[in-house]
C-alpha cells in the first residue's frame, strides 16, 4: 500500500490495516486502460478493460524440415501441439463500498505500470464530491457522463451479452428467481429506475431512450421518512426492520372499513386501503418494525402502480427495475412484484438484473472505450472471475469486515469473445428456446447429484491438468489453486444456485472450463485427443472398407451404430474414463459390444431409414463431438455416406479447447489426413461439397442462440436441411428438447447411470432422436 | 349517511312545508330529532354541521325544505347510535339509507345498539349520483363547480367557476382516507379505473407520527406554515439546477422526504415544514397517478372530491398546478364546494319515496 501523504486521510483510518489480495480484487491491472467509475450514495463501481495474458494449446500439422529437432518416439504423430501465449481483451467491473474507495484509488496507482489512458469516465451522483480525490490520486482527468445515458447503455449491454441476466422474483416459490431467456430483440423495454427518486425510461434502441416519466416517492423517501419515524438510520436496517414487521398495524385495510371485502369491486379485506390510516385515528405507539413495514409497502405499491400505467400507456410488457432500492434485496424485490401483479393482474412481470448494480459502471464504460468499438463484439461473462448474484451478504457489519483483514468486494469479469455470437437461424422460435434440458436450480435432486458429481471428478480433473504440463513450472501450484478456486465454486452454487443465473450441467461445465483457464490450464487433453486420433486414423480405411462391402440397409445400421459406438468414447463421463484409464484397450469393436440393442431408449431408426430412401438431402449441419475415434471411425464414415448420396456437409466444431471434444484445429488436420487417404473426402473438399466451421463456443455442451456468425450464414447460404446433434452434452444436457425448423437427428449414448436411470433406462442407454417439424411433414404428405 | 373510514357524513332533509295537521300527527321524538339537528352548530365534542353548505329551499319528494351537511369521526359511532337510541330514531318508521364501508362493517351494531335497520347501498353509485344531483340543484350562491384559473401563476391564480353542464366523460377523484379514481361515461356508466392507498389518512397518519398532532386541522394549519424544499430534495438540489435533458424544472421534487436521510438536517427540520411536506407528498403522488389515469383513459376532465379538499386550498392549488404543468395544459382540474358529502347525498336520494 501506499504511504499516506494527503491532510485528509484521517477520516478512513480504520481502513488502513486493510491490504488488498491483488489476485483477487483489480486483476490484470498492469495493462489497464479506460477507466470509468460510478459513485453511487453508498457504493462505488469501477471499471476498466485490460489485457490477459494466457496460454493456448496451439496445434499445426508437422512441417518435416522441423521434425529434426523433435524426437519422437512413437512413430510418427500426425501434428504438433505447441502452448503458446495469447492476449484476449477482459473487462473487469468492481463494486465496494465508498468508504474504501480511497485505500483502493490507492492500490490502483499503485499497481497500474504500463498505461496510457488520461481520462477516467465517472457517473453517479457521487461522482462530483470524489472528483479532487480521483484526480489527485490516479492523476487521471475526470471526464462526467450523464448518470440515465450510462445505465440505459449498460442495461443494453448486460441484456444482450449475459444469458440469464434477468430474472423473475418469487419469494415463494422453489427457486427464488427465475431467469429469463436471452430475448433476440432485447427492445422495447422499460426502465424504472429506483435511486432517491424513481425514473421511468422506455427504451426502443441502442440510442433511443426517453424518460416518460417518474415520481419523486422513491427509495429516499423511504430511507428520509423511515429514518424520522424509527431514528433508525441506514437503509439496510431499515429494511430489516420491515421484514420484521406487521404493516396491517399502521395501515387502515378495506376490511377495517367494510368489515370484510369490498366484494362489488374484488377488493379483498386485506386491500390496504389508507397507508397509514390506522397511526391518524388513535393514539397509542406504534413499533419502528410495523411503520417501516407500512411505509415500504406505501412506496413499493406506489412505485408498482406508477410503473403500470406507464407500461399500459406506451403498451410495453417488459419492464426492469434497478437502482439501490432494489439492488438485490429480497425484501423490496418481493413487494414490487407483489405491487406489479396486483396492479396488472398478471400480465406484466417485474423483471430484476444480475447486473444491476454494474449498470451505470458499464455504462460510462462503453461510453469511453466507443473507439474501440465493445458493441461490435459479442462478450461472455467469465465464471471464474465473477462473484455471482448476491455475493455479499448485507448481515456482515463493517466491524465484522474490518477484523477479518479484508473487505467485501464483488466482481464481475467478462471476456471479449473472438467471434460475433447469434442464432442458429434454423431455430422454430429463437424467443422460446432453452439450451438446458433441466435447470438445477429448480430440480434439486437433480442438482445434488451433479454437484456432488463435478466434486467427486475434480482430483481426476486436477490429475489430468498436471498431466497435460508434466514440464510446465508451478502445475501443481496452479492445479491446485484451480481445485480450490472451483470447489469454492460449487460450495458457493450449493446454497446459491442462482449465483450465476439457472444452474445447468453446462454452467457446472463451462466455469470448470473457465477456471481452468484461469490457471493456465488451456487443454489439458490435448495430449489425449493427439493419442487417440493418431490411434484412429490408423483404422480409418478399414472401417469405411468394411462398410462399403455390406448391403444397403446394412450399412446404414453399420454406421449408425459407428456413430454411437465412437461416441462411448468421451472422457467427460466418468464411468468411461474409468474403463479407459484402467483399460487402454478398450476399443471400437468392443464398445459396439456395450451399445444397448434395439429397441433403444429413444428409437426412431425406422422413421430415419424410411427418409434414407428418399431424396438426399440438401445440406446437413453435423454438430461433432469427440476427437479420436468418435470422430474419425464414427463421424466421418456417416458423412461419407451423406456425400456420396449428394449431400453437403458442414462440420460444426468447438472454437476452443473443452475436455476431449475435437477442436475447428485439430479437425481441420484431421480432415486433411482423410483427404489424403480417402478420394471421397479429398473429392467433397475440393468441391466445397464438405466445409469445416467453428461454431464460436468453447463448451463442451451447445447453447444454439450463440453461435458464430459465420456458421449462421453458410447454414442459410447452404439451404441447411439437416441438422445432426452428437454426444450427450450437445444432445442430452442441452437441445433434447430443441425445437428445429428442419429435419433433425440427435444422438447420444448414456454415459451416466444416474441421468440413464433419469430417462428411464440404464448405462450406455442408447438416444436415437429423428424429427421432423410438423409443417414439413404435411408438404411431404 | 355515508361512513367512510375516517368520517361519518351525514345529510338531513328538514322539511319546511310541514302543515299543522302534519304537526300534528308527528311523534315527539322528529320533532326533538329536527330540533337537536337544526338548533346546534356542533354535536358533542367532534360533531359538525356545516352551515355553509347548507342548501335551502330545495324540493325533494315534492316537498320543500333545507339540506343539512354534518359530519362526525367514524370513531364516534357508538356514541352516535347511543343517542340514536335515546332519541328514538327507530320509532320514525323511516329508513336509514348507509353507504360507505361502515354501512356494511356496523350493520350490526345498528340493528342491535339503536335497533335500526339500513339500506346499504354502493358508495361509488352514491357518489356519482350525489355529485350529479347537487350540481343541478345548486343555482343561486357560491358555484358548485370550480377551478383555478392561472394555476401555475401564484400572482394571477383565482378561484372561477366551472360550467359542467355537459360533464361526460369525467374522471372522478374521490380523496378520502384513501383514493378511488372513477372513469364516468354516463350518469350510469362508469367504472374505477383504480385508487391508492396514499390519501387523506395517510397524511393524517403521517403528520401525527411526524407532529405529535391529533386532528386534520391542526395537521393543515401546521402544513400552511411550513416549507416542504428542507425536507425533500430538489432536482437542483441534485444537478444544481434543471436536468435539462430530461425536461426537469429545478423546483421539481426529485425525491420526497430525500433530504431527510442526512441527520443533520433531520434535526433542523420544523413540525411545520414537515407536515407540509407529507401534504406535497401526498397531492403530488395522487396528481401523477390521476395525470395517467386520464392519459390512459383519454379524459380531460378531473373532478377532485372527498374530505381531504376539505378547507385545503393548498392541495387543490397543488392539483391544479401539477396537472396544468405536467400535462401542458390539456387536463383541468375541477373541484366541489359539497367535496366530502356526495356520498351521502346520493344515499339520502335512494331513500324509498316517504310518500
Amino acid at each position: 500500500m501506499a504511504l499516506s501523504s494527503g491532510a485528509d486521510r484521517g477520516s478512513h483510518s480504520m481502513d488502513k490495516s486493510i491490504t488488498l489480495p491483488p489476485d483477487e480484487i483489480f486483476r490484470n491491472l498492469e495493462n489497464a486502460k479506460r477507466f470509468a467509475i460510478d459513485i453511487g450514495g453508498s457504493l462505488t463501481k469501477l471499471a476498466y478493460y485490460s489485457t490477459v495474458q494466457h496460454k493456448v494449446a496451439k496445434v499445426r500439422s508437422f512441417d518435416h524440415s522441423a521434425k529434426v529437432s523433435v524426437q519422437e518416439t512413437e512413430g510418427d504423430p500426425l501434428y504438433e501441439i505447441s502452448v503458446q501465449e495469447e492476449i484476449t481483451a477482459r473487462l473487469h467491473f468492481i463494486k465496494f463500498e465508498n468508504a474504501y474507495i480511497e485505500t483502493c484509488l490507492d492500490f490502483i496507482k499503485d499497481h497500474l505500470v504500463n498505461t496510457e489512458t488520461k481520462v477516467i469516465k465517472a457517473t453517479g451522483g457521487g461522482a462530483h464530491k470524489f472528483k479532487d480525490l480521483i484526480e489527485k490520486k490516479l492523476k487521471l482527468k475526470v471526464d462526467k457522463e450523464d448518470e440515465m445515458t450510462c445505465l440505459i447503455k449498460g442495461c443494453n449491454f448486460v441484456l444482450k451479452n449475459i444469458p440469464h441476466e434477468a430474472f423473475v422474483y418469487a419469494k415463494h416459490a422453489d427457486s427464488e428467481f427465475r431467469f429469463q431467456n436471452t430475448h433476440p430483440d432485447i427492445f422495447p423495454y422499460l426502465l424504472i429506475n429506483i435511486g432517491s427518486g424513481v425514473s421511468i425510461v422506455k427504451v426502443e434502441a441502442e440510442d433511443k431512450f426517453e424518460r416518460i416519466g417518474g415520481s419523486s416517492i422513491g427509495g429516499g423517501t423511504f430511507w428520509g421518512l423511515g429514518a424520522l419515524l424509527t431514528k433508525t438510520k441506514r437503509f439496510d436496517e431499515l429494511l430489516q426492520l420491515a421484514s420484521k414487521g406487521q404493516h396491517t398495524n399502521v395501515d387502515m385495510l378495506v376490511k377495517d372499513i367494510y368489515g370484510g371485502a369490498y366484494g362489488s369491486l374484488g377488493l379483498t379485506g386485506d386491500l390496504i386501503a389508507s397507508s397509514f390510516g390506522k397511526s391518524a385515528t388513535t393514539d397509542k405507539e406504534f413499533s419502528k418494525e410495523d411503520m417501516a413495514k407500512s411505509l415500504l409497502h406505501m412506496i413499493s405499491n406506489d412505485i408498482g402502480q406508477l410503473a403500470c400505467l406507464y407500461a399500459k400507456l406506451h403498451n410495453l410488457t417488459r419492464v426492469y427495475f434497478g437502482g439501490f432500492f432494489i439492488r438485490g434485496h429480497p425484501v423490496t424485490m418481493h413487494t414490487i412484484t407483489y405491487s406489479i401483479n396486483f396492479f396488472t393482474k398478471g400480465e406484466v412481470q417485474a423483471l430484476f438484473l444480475r447486473h444491476e448494480g454494474y449498470l451505470g459502471a458499464i455504462g460510462a464504460f462503453l461510453k469511453g472505450a466507443e473507439e474501440d468499438n465493445p458493441n461490435q463484439y459479442s462478450w461472455g461473462e467469465n465464471y471464474a472471475g465473477s462473484s455471482g448474484l448476491m455475493s455479499v451478504s448485507p448481515e456482515l457489519n463493517p466491524v465484522q469486515r474490518a477484523r477479518s483483514g479484508t473487505f467485501p468486494f464483488d466482481m464481475l469479469e467478462m471476456d471479449r469473445l473472438e467471434r460475433q455470437l447469434v442464432n442458429l437461424p434454423l431455430l422454430q422460435d429463437p424467443t422460446s428456446y432453452i439450451p438446458d434440458t433441466v435447470d438445477l436450480t429448480e430440480d434439486v435432486l437433480a442438482r445434488e447429484y451433479w454437484l456432488y458429481c463435478f466434486e467427486e471428478a475434480l482430483d481426476g480433473v486436477v490429475k489430468r491438468a498436471i498431466a497435460s504440463q508434466k514440464d510446465q513450472p508451478k502445475a501443481v501450484e496452479r492445479a491446485e489453486k484451480f481445485r480450490q478456486k472451483y470447489r469454492h465454486k460449487l460450495q458457493t452454487l450449493r446454497h446459491q444456485p442462482f449465483a450465476y443465473g439457472s444452474l445447468t450441467v453446462r454452467s457446472l461445465l463451462d466455469t470448470r472450463e473457465h477456471c481452468l483457464n484461469e490457471f493456465n490450464f488451456p487443454d489439458p487433453y490435448s495430449k489425449i485427443k493427439q493419442k487417440e486420433n493418431d490411434m484412429a486414423l490408423k483404422y480409418y480405411l478399414k472401417v469405411v472398407k468394411s462398410v462399403e462391402e455390406l448391403s444397403w440397409e446394412q450399412r446404414q445400421f453399420t454406421l449408425v451404430k459407428g456413430l454411437l459406438a465412437g461416441n462411448v468414447f468421451d472422457w467427460g463421463a466418468k464411468a468411461v474414463s474409468d474403463v479407459l484409464e484402467s483399460d487402454p484397450e478398450f476399443g471400437f469393436e468392443q464398445a459396439k459390444l456395450q451399445l444397448q440393442e434395439r429397441p433403444w431408449l429413444v428409437d426412431a431408426y425406422n422413421q430415419w431409414i424410411e427418409r434414407l430412401k428418399g431424396p438426399p438431402h440438401k445440406c446437413a449441419l453435423f454438430f461433432v463431438d469427440n476427437s479420436g475415434i468418435d470422430i474419425i471411425l464414427g463421424v466421418f464414415p456417416f458423412i461419407r455416406e451423406l456425400l456420396i448420396r449428394g449431400t453437403e456437409v458442414v462440420l460444426a466444431s468447438n472454437s476452443g479447447p473443452a475436455l476431449n471434444d475435437v477442436t475447428n484445429s485439430e479437425l481441420q488436420i484431421l480432415t486433411e489426413r482423410i483427404a489424403a487417404m480417402d478420394p471421397v473426402i479429398h473429392t467433397a473438399l475440393k468441391e466445397d461439397r464438405l466445409a469445416l466451421v467453428q461454431n464460436g463456443s468453447s463448451s463442451p455442451c451447445l447453447d444454439l442462440s450463440r453461435l458464430d456468425k459465420v456458421l449462421a450464414t453458410v447454414v442459410r447460404e447452404r439451404g441447411t436441411d439437416l441438422v445432426i446433434i452428437e454426444g450427450m452434452g450437445r444432445a442430452i444436457h442441452t437441445n433434447y428438447y430443441a425445437m428445429l425448423s428442419c429435419e433433425s437427428l440427435k444422438l447420444a449414448v448414456i454415459k451416466n447411470s444416474w441421468l440413464a436411470e433419469r430417462l428411464g433406462g440404464k448405462i450406455f442407454s442408447v438416444v436415437f432422436k429423428y424429427e421432423v417439424p410438423s409443417n414439413i411433414r404435411e408438404i411431404k404428405s | 349517511m355515508d361512513i367512510g373510514g375516517t368520517l361519518v357524513k351525514l345529510v338531513y332533509f328538514e322539511p319546511k312545508d310541514i302543515t299543522a295537521e302534519e304537526e300534528q300527527e308527528e311523534v315527539e321524538s322528529l320533532k326533538s330529532i329536527r330540533r337537536y339537528l337544526t338548533s346546534h352548530t356542533a354535536y358533542g365534542k367532534t360533531g359538525i354541521r356545516d352551515v355553509h353548505l347548507e342548501l335551502s329551499d330545495l324540493i325533494l319528494w315534492g316537498r320543500k325544505g333545507n339540506l343539512h351537511f354534518i359530519r362526525f369521526p367514524t370513531h364516534e359511532l357508538p356514541a352516535f347510535l347511543l343517542m340514536g337510541r335515546d332519541k328514538h330514531f327507530s320509532s320514525l318508521h323511516t329508513t336509514l339509507c348507509a353507504t360507505g364501508g361502515g354501512a356494511f362493517k356496523y350493520e350490526d351494531d345498528f340493528r342491535t345498539m339503536a335497533n335500526l335497520q339500513l339500506l346499504k347501498l354502493d358508495e361509488l353509485d352514491c357518489l356519482i349520483k350525489g355529485v350529479m344531483y347537487i350540481y343541478s340543484v345548486v343555482s343561486s350562491g357560491p358555484p358548485e363547480c370550480y377551478y383555478f384559473e392561472h394555476p401555475t401563476d401564484p400572482e394571477r391564480c383565482e378561484q372561477k367557476a366551472y360550467n359542467l353542464e355537459d360533464p361526460y366523460p369525467l374522471l372522478l377523484v374521490n380523496i378520502g382516507s384513501g383514493v378511488s379514481i372513477l372513469a364516468v361515461y354516463s350518469k350510469d356508466n362508469y367504472k374505477r379505473v383504480t385508487g391508492t392507498s396514499l390519501g387523506g389518512g395517510t397524511f393524517l397518519g403521517l403528520c401525527c407520527l411526524l407532529t405529535g398532532c391529533s386532528t386534520f386541522e391542526e395537521a393543515l394549519a401546521m402544513a400552511t406554515e411550513g416549507e416542504s424544499t428542507c425536507v425533500d430534495k430538489l432536482v437542483r438540489d441534485i444537478y444544481g439546477g434543471d436536468y435539462e435533458r430530461f425536461g426537469l424544472p429545478g423546483w421539481a421534487v426529485a425525491s420526497s422526504f430525500g433530504n431527510m436521510i442526512c441527520k443533520e438536517k433531520r434535526d433542523s427540520v420544523s413540525k411545520e415544514d414537515l407536515a407540509r411536506a407529507t401534504l406535497v407528498t401526498i397531492t403530488n403522488n395522487i396528481g401523477s397517478i390521476t395525470r395517467m389515469c386520464a392519459l390512459n383513459e383519454n379524459i380531460e376532465r378531473v373532478v377532485f372530491v372527498g374530505n381531504f379538499l376539505r378547507v385545503n386550498t393548498l392541495s387543490m392549488k397543488l392539483l391544479s398546478y401539477a396537472l396544468d404543468y405536467w400535462s401542458k395544459g390539456q387536463l383541468k382540474a375541477l373541484f366541489l364546494r359539497h367535496e366530502g358529502y356526495f356520498g351521502a347525498v346520493g344515499a339520502l336520494l335512494e331513500l324509498p319515496n316517504p310518500s
